[in-house]
């Protein structure tokens, strides 16, 4: 999730500052920088102590064989990337397979967690009893932390002893599934869980988001005769498109950071099949302490992570381009 | 991130990736404190310690460790029963889970905030030495006049990197053969399976008597375990001693992992045994043999389950068990100060003499003197006493339990969920681990 931004400055305050420097223009416009720069100090010095110094530490730790505990750093220059490209390094197979898990959950993470949450969101701005109740009902999960998710899951779907085989062998479905430890049924279970505990986020954004919709648009298109499908896809959906672009973005960067339930529910098995980029880089890093691979590691994800970004802002400009609202 | 020893203290449903930390040291203090001379102009020196208890002035040691669970208590006991016979020592008492200690020492270490004194695996005393954590012990042996044959077999010389010594053993703990009495009872077994042929018909027994599934096989955690020691049992060896290679994809390895897939085939464990299933199944009484550690002993004596315990039968061609040992050692950062490391190496000579009472952890105590006495006679774990002379510990390489986990842990994985032929699997990791060790000889010899 993004850092919460709040406005560090406030305007009114700022105003009075500088109003108070007289009606000369030129040193007022001086005093103007000087001014923002001072409320943005706060956060700047945040930003770049925290966000700026390790993106670029991690370029400098990432170009050498980093291990924080030897006295001895040695300079590699870019072999640590040169392993993770080279199919016969040690390296290439658990990345690369990684990268995949991290795509794959991502493939089909995402799109649930648009539309579910939009669908939930639609129903929850209706009005009728008990509204607020199904709220909290939906949002619940959210509020628990993914250990407690994970372990709960792991539980659940164990394959031998868990409730969710149990019962779907009582309703006379398959009860042998083997949810955590083998694929596809790992991704399934994955994706569901992941679905189920963050999907009242979404649809909350959601809510807010339609809530800003005037009503005066849906009450033109109704008098134009226009069917609830039709006001749906013309008025709801555009009147959308900013907080789905949030909602898209903010859940892609989730869904590739995703390492939590993997960790806990699977432990990467089989195999390290469901072992994700973020779980392989935390333990190539935290664990084997090879810091200048898993920052290597990290950039490459974070390029990658980037490209689509990128590519998602593209898709929605150029929709919002070609449809008038 | 040592996810596969983070199931050691996780008995008793303690959160496996959580930590507890108990500061007991503290408060103890204030009532025996002061009453010593002022001693410590002597100076005996780092390195020359001479078996004289620290006599300087009061200070405080801080002591890690990572006993969260059933042995907690017992540790907890020995360090009270410490300090109220050393006015001058008190020890600060940090309990971490093993899964954080062992990323957070080095971090802690490098910082200058580690601990004077602490409790590490005997796998992990090579590695933390060649990150300069811990300092070597060579003369505290010395002065206690502990040699080799003081101590169970094997344990000795894998505490030893470089010629030097930097773990005194605590105890030894191992995987013993844990089954359920009811069960061995109703299918008519009067005697704990000893080898291969006699677990098998066990099996059989206990299949007939209503058991369908009595020996649940796990693919993770402990099912590594169970794969060295079928493995040292087939006359195996997992590393070269230099820890230069990973040599356990030979016929013994296959042998063992392909016995470990042969219990799912033939139907005596379910197929894909999730995390600690295998365990959590013979608590529920739906499984009835399970291999584990005898750090289940105190869980399992909680429990109420009518079990038993028996040396792991003997599946290859001779006794064999993995086993591990917790190891005090002394850290770089109390070695540079005199005092510090005087009364450290007080405490950790204190403790190994004590080590007797430490069977109420579950754990066999490393001195054989202290293998004579009640507290470990009368233990469950006495029942395994004669698999303490066939124990097989990890050679002394640095980094090997980090590089076990994306390697041999996952052949093993593959192996028992008949993935991947026993063959296949185990040659692709040991490969893989052998390039990883010679990358990490460069890594740690420089």
């Amino acid at each position: 999730m993004a850092a919460p931004v709040t406005n560090p400055a406030p305007a009114t305050a700022a105003a009075e500052t500088v109003g108070a420097g007289g009606p000369d223009r030129p040193a007022r416009r001086r005093g103007d920088g000087i001014v923002a720069w001072l409320f943005l100090a706060p956060y700047l010095v945040l930003f770049g102590a925290f966000v700026l110094a390790p993106i670029v530490l991690g370029i400098w730790i990432s170009l050498h064989s980093w291990d924080f505990t030897l006295p001895g750093k040695p300079f590699v220059g870019l072999d640590n990337y040169a392993d993770l490209f080279d199919p016969d390094s040690v390296s290439f197979d658990p990345f690369w397979n990684s990268m995949q898990a991290t795509g794959i959950f991502t493939l089909f993470s995402v799109p649930l967690l648009i539309v579910v949450p939009l669908a939930v969101a639609m129903v929850m701005n209706q009005k009728f009893r008990g509204r607020n109740v199904f709220r909290a009902i939906y949002f619940a999960p959210y509020v628990l932390g993914v250990a407690v998710v994970g372990v709960m899951w792991r539980f659940l779907l164990d394959r031998n002893i868990g409730a969710v085989n149990s019962y779907l062998g009582a309703i006379g479905l398959p009860g042998d599934t083997a949810w955590l430890s083998s694929v596809p049924a790992a991704w399934v279970a994955l994706v569901g869980v992941t679905v189920w505990w963050t999907l009242g986020f979404n649809a909350v954004i959601y809510i807010a988001g339609l809530q800003d919709i005037p009503r005066e648009l849906y009450e033109a298109a109704e008098i134009d005769g226009a069917s609830r499908w039709s006001s749906f896809r013309h008025v709801t959906l555009p009147g959308l498109r900013p907080v789905t672009m949030f909602v898209t973005l903010v859940t892609i960067i989730a869904s590739a950071n995703m390492f939590g339930q993997a960790f806990i529910m699977t432990n990467g098995a089989p195999a390290r099949e469901t072992q994700t980029a973020i779980f392989y880089i935390a333990e190539t890093g935290l664990q084997n302490f090879q810091m200048g691979q898993a920052a290597a590691a990290s950039w490459i994800l974070t390029l990658a992570l980037m490209l689509l970004s990128v590519v998602v802002f593209a898709v929605f400009r150029a929709r919002g381009e070609v449809e008038p609202s | 991130m040592h996810r596969s020893r983070l199931v050691v203290p996780s008995r008793r449903g303690l959160s496996r990736r959580g930590f507890i930390t108990l500061t007991a040291g503290g408060l103890l203090v204030a009532g025996c404190g002061g009453g010593q001379g002022v001693g410590s102009q002597e100076k005996e020196g780092v390195g020359g310690f001479t078996g004289e208890e620290y006599a300087g002035s009061a200070l405080t040691l801080a002591y890690w460790n990572g006993f969260t669970g059933g042995d907690g208590p017992a540790m907890q006991d020995l360090v009270k029963r410490f300090m109220a016979d050393h006015d001058n020592i008190s020890l600060e008492n940090n309990t971490i889970e093993w899964a954080d200690f062992y990323q957070r020492l080095p971090a802690a270490a490098q910082a200058g905030k580690g601990p004077d004194v602490g409790v590490m695996h005997l796998d992990q005393l090579a590695t933390n030495a060649a990150r300069r954590v811990i300092s070597p012990l060579d003369d505290l042996a010395e002065a206690l006049g502990l040699a080799e044959d003081d101590f169970a077999p094997a344990v000795w010389s894998p505490a030893i990197y470089q010629d030097q010594r930097y773990g005194m053993p605590l105890d030894v703990h191992t995987l013993a053969m844990y089954y359920n009495q009811d069960h061995f009872e109703k299918a008519g077994i009067s005697e704990p399976p000893t080898d291969a042929q006699s677990l098998d018909e066990a099996c059989q027994a206990l299949q007939e008597a209503g058991f369908r599934n009595p020996f649940w096989m796990p693919n993770q955690w402990p099912a590594h375990l169970m794969f060295l020691s079928l493995l040292w049992q087939f006359g195996g060896e997992p590393y070269a001693e230099d820890g230069s290679a990973a040599t356990y994809d030979d016929e013994a390895g296959e042998a063992a992992l392909a016995w470990m897939r042969e219990q799912v085939d033939k139907g005596y464990s379910p197929d894909n045994v999730d995390i600690d299933t295998q365990y959590t199944a013979f608590k529920n009484g739906q499984n009835s043999i399970t291999w584990d550690g005898i750090w289940q002993i105190n869980d399992l004596e909680e429990s109420g389950l009518p079990y038993g315990i028996a040396p792991l039968p003997v599946i290859g061609e001779e006794p064999a068990a993995w086993a591990n040992s917790h190891n005090f050692f002394m850290t770089a950062q109390a070695a540079e100060d005199g005092d510090r490391a005087n009364a450290a190496k007080t405490f950790i000579g204190w403790m190994s003499e004590q080590s007797s009472s430490w069977s109420q952890a579950g754990m066999i105590p490393a001195r054989n003197s202290a293998r004579e006495e009640a507290e470990y006679t009368d233990s469950p774990q006495y029942a395994l006493r004669e698999q303490v002379d066939a124990l097989h510990f990890l050679p002394a390489v640095p980094g090997l339990g980090d590089v076990q986990i994306p390697t041999l842990e996952v052949a093993v994985n593959e192996g028992v969920l008949g993935a991947t032929p026993p063959a296949e699997a185990l040659a692709k990791q040991a490969a893989n681990a052998t390039e990883m060790m010679k990358q990490n000889l460069e890594r740690y010899g420089s």
